[in-house]
Formats: C-alpha cells, sequence, structure tokens
C-alpha cells in the first residue's frame, strides 16, 4: 500500500480525489447549516423565500470563511513572544 | 484492500493494478458520502417529522419524512450548484 504511494499517477489521483472531497464536506456542511436556518415547513417543494434564503445562506458562509482568512493574513501578527513577567513566567 | 502484487522497482506500479485501486478508493468515497448524507438526512427529518416518538412510526409521520427526505436533497442539489457557481465566478476573476 504505501508503494503505491510513491506511484506519481496515483499520488495525483489522491491529491485530486482529496480536493474533491474538500468541496463534498463542505457542501454537507453547508446544507445542514442552512437547512437549519432556512427551511421552516418541508413542503411539496422548496418555495421561492427558502431558495432565496438558501442562496444567501451559502453565499454568506463563503463571504465569512473569506473574511476569516483575509483577514487574519492581512492582520500584521501580534506580539505573541511571551514576556518573562507574565503569569506563566513570573 | 491487501492483495495487491507488490509493484517493480521506482514506485511505478502496472496499469492493472492501478485502475483496480483507484476504482477502489473512488467507490469508498463514494460510500462514504452516501453514508455522511443519510445519516444527516435521518437527523435532520427526525427533528422535523418526529415531535413525540410514539410507540410505532405512524403514517402522517412517514409522509413527513419521505417529503423532507426530498427537501433535503433538493437543498443538497441547490447548495452545491449555488457553491460550483460561487467558484466558477471567483476563479474566473483570479484570471
Amino acid at each position: 500500500m504505501s508503494a503505491a504511494l510513491q506511484d506519481p499517477v496515483v499520488q495525483q489521483f489522491v491529491a485530486r480525489e482529496t480536493q474533491k472531497q474538500r468541496f463534498q464536506g463542505l457542501i454537507h456542511e453547508m446544507t445542514g447549516r442552512c437547512w437549519d436556518t432556512c427551511m421552516v415547513n418541508p413542503g411539496s417543494k422548496i418555495d421561492t423565500k427558502t431558495e432565496n434564503c438558501i442562496r444567501n445562506c451559502v453565499d454568506r458562509f463563503l463571504d465569512t470563511s473569506n473574511f476569516v482568512v483575509n483577514r487574519l493574513e492581512s492582520t500584521p501578527i501580534p506580539e505573541t513572544t511571551p514576556k518573562k513577567s507574565g503569569f506563566l513566567f513570573g | 484492500m491487501d492483495g495487491f502484487s507488490s509493484p517493480p522497482v521506482g514506485g511505478k506500479m502496472d496499469s492493472a493494478t492501478r485502475e483496480q485501486l483507484m476504482s477502489q478508493v473512488k467507490q469508498q468515497i463514494a460510500l462514504a458520502n452516501a453514508q455522511e448524507l443519510l445519516q444527516k438526512m435521518s437527523e435532520k427529518c427526525y427533528k422535523k417529522c418526529i415531535a413525540k416518538p410514539g410507540t410505532t412510526l405512524d403514517n402522517s409521520e412517514q409522509k413527513c419524512i419521505a417529503m423532507c427526505m426530498d427537501r433535503y436533497m433538493d437543498t443538497w442539489n441547490l447548495v452545491s450548484r449555488v457553491y460550483s457557481q460561487r467558484l466558477q465566478r471567483e476563479s474566473s476573476r483570479m484570471s
């Protein structure tokens, strides 16, 4: 099995499938969250209001995730080197 | 997953073994995704449809669950459509 992982074609396959699975996992996650947020009463079809809610829910979830990453990237790393006088070192 | 003959030196497998391995992995991934969907569906539809668990799953509860499953599937499809539209939008903006 470990020898299979040396094979370049298999390596590529694994990388691609891992990426695909990340998308899939996110879809499962967002479906669950947006269902809880938007679905009041499952009727005979998804009505317009619910559909819009789900669309917004997905887009805002992704916005939030992007925002968090961007903000962390653009914020200078705070001085976290512990000063020797903190309560951990006092 | 066992029983593969060890690949020749240099880390290259013969293509039949490789194909077999990759299709097995794909099958297992598909199975895992189906299980995740089933598990989430049961959880969500139980919550929507079974207010007071009685001695049986009565007719109206079964109807509710069936409807709920269909709408959950719809939601799943809608979410994946919206997500892939979003991915396309962002990748075209990057290029």
